[in-house]
């Protein structure tokens, strides 16, 4: 079962829709027992980065998903959800972030393209993984402002190239997983890395 | 890099999918659930559900029709029409959209734009305008109620303004185009794309794959929109995509 973390922002349906066509037994939740028997969380994001971090606060869930990733429980940051698993973010004002990865996220800065990336963008894979495995090149559906810098490069799987920014796509550092782009929202590819992360969390 | 979307527009009155010529005579042609996951296969982007029911009631069975679509396509999908206040707009978030488009209601209520993008964020909010050209050709007028009331605002500015307020996207249809199928309105869409800092959808006039093709050669948008093309199989998607990428234009690839 994983457990779809639920911190009142709306819009975690089309996570469960998409775990549901896969399958995949899922929950959305706030209960910190319900995430402890969980076999792996998917924290998904739509809105600002300090909203996100005030929501989590207040849902009571930041110490729960701490002790989970410390247990080694794979976790799926979705969007904002891998932009808060961050040490610190910059939108509106600085606000520290989970900081399960190193680095920031800050607002995307190049004049040649439009801001916010919203799109189908190719995946440039960097290294080896078992969620991407022989999915090399897919295209992923994007919707974003802000992105990930000062990363350590060795999480990095995947970058994307947006004009003269490369946008980090994808990160993994042992249990942590994290998607810029949406894996719900890119068809069929999509739900094949979403079918590998199920198969991560037995 | 990021490649040009594909987006085929479901007209839907009383939950079923139609076709408007020229905004009249409606012929039904098929059931929204499934014809958006016949699209979602065949390779679309993304897809638009624009409502058009007149009755109160036609529009309350919207929830249902977006709820069906949201389980049965893995693609961002747009509602629009019909769509007056924030409630509007949460509901159909909630049943599963992933953005929503304003049109009359952001010309009657310009800042419930800058409200819905602070609360929802500017990525959910795309701004549907239709525009026709003004006679002594000086320029274009913004349209509403399908393209039967001139506001007298000029597109420019009210492009203008949509930016200032928050909007994350813009879908523009024009009017003189829309129902030809004689081709997009590269004109006018050159006009708003140039300098604009957030994407463009185009929309109105699209009947060949020729057509999409212009668009995005000369570069005046950043996804076409259409429906007859795709509704009645003479140009099934995976054909249009073969093609835009003969001439060397950027499309998704899918399995």
């Amino acid at each position: 079962m994983i457990a779809i973390i639920d911190y009142g922002v709306g819009n975690l349906h089309s996570v469960y829709n998409a775990l549901t066509a896969i399958d995949c037994p899922c929950v959305i939740t706030c209960d910190p027992i319900v995430i402890q028997a969980s076999s792996g969380m998917i924290l998904p994001g739509v809105g600002a980065f300090k909203d996100c971090m005030q929501n989590l606060q207040d849902s009571n869930v930041i110490d729960v998903i701490r002790q989970e990733v410390n247990n080694n429980k794979p976790i799926l940051g979705i969007c904002l959800g891998m932009q808060v698993m961050f040490e610190k973010g910059y939108e509106v004002e600085a606000c520290d972030g989970l900081g399960f990865l190193q680095g920031e996220v800050t607002l995307m800065r190049d004049q040649s393209v439009k801001i916010p990336h919203i799109g189908w963008n190719q995946l440039q894979q960097v290294k080896e993984d078992p969620i991407l495995e022989a999915n090399n090149n897919v295209c992923v559906y994007y919707v974003h402002s802000y992105s990930a810098s000062n990363y350590d490069i060795n999480d990095v799987v995947a970058f994307s190239e947006y004009g003269n920014l490369k946008i980090v796509g994808y990160v993994h550092k042992g249990n942590i997983l994290g998607m810029q782009y949406h894996p719900e929202k890119s068809g069929k590819e999509g739900l094949a890395m979403l079918n590998k992360f199920k198969e991560m969390c037995v | 890099m990021i490649s040009k979307r594909l987006i085929p527009c479901l007209d839907i009155k009383d939950g079923k999918v139609v076709k408007g010529i020229n905004f009249l005579g409606l012929k039904e042609v098929g059931n929204p659930a499934e014809l958006a996951k016949k699209y979602y296969e065949e390779g679309a982007d993304e897809i638009v559900l624009l409502d058009i029911s007149a009755t109160h009631e036609g529009r309350n069975t919207m929830i249902d029709v977006v709820q069906d679509v949201a389980k049965a396509i893995f693609i961002p999908f747009t509602v629009g029409g019909g769509i007056r206040n924030l409630e509007d707009i949460r509901n159909m978030l909630l049943a599963g959209a992933d953005k929503v488009s304003l049109n009359s209601s952001a010309i009657a209520t310009p800042l419930l734009i800058r409200e819905a993008s602070k609360i929802f964020g500017s990525q959910c909010i795309v701004v549907a305008i239709d525009a026709k050209q003004r006679v002594d050709k000086s320029g274009y007028d913004v349209y509403v109620n399908g393209g039967r009331k001139n506001t007298g605002l000029d597109l420019m500015d009210w492009v203008k303004r949509v930016i200032e307020l928050g909007a994350g996207e813009i879908l523009l249809t024009s009017m003189d185009a829309d129902g030809t199928k004689q081709g997009f309105d590269i004109d006018m869409l050159k006009l708003v794309n140039t300098g604009l800092p957030i994407p463009l959808i185009a929309s109105g006039g699209c009947g060949s794959i020729e057509d999409i093709e212009e668009v995005f050669v000369e570069d005046v948008a950043d996804a076409a929109l259409a429906a007859s093309i795709f509704h009645y199989g003479t140009h099934p998607l995976p054909q249009v995509k073969k093609q835009l990428k003969e001439k060397g234009i950027l499309v998704r690839e899918y399995e």
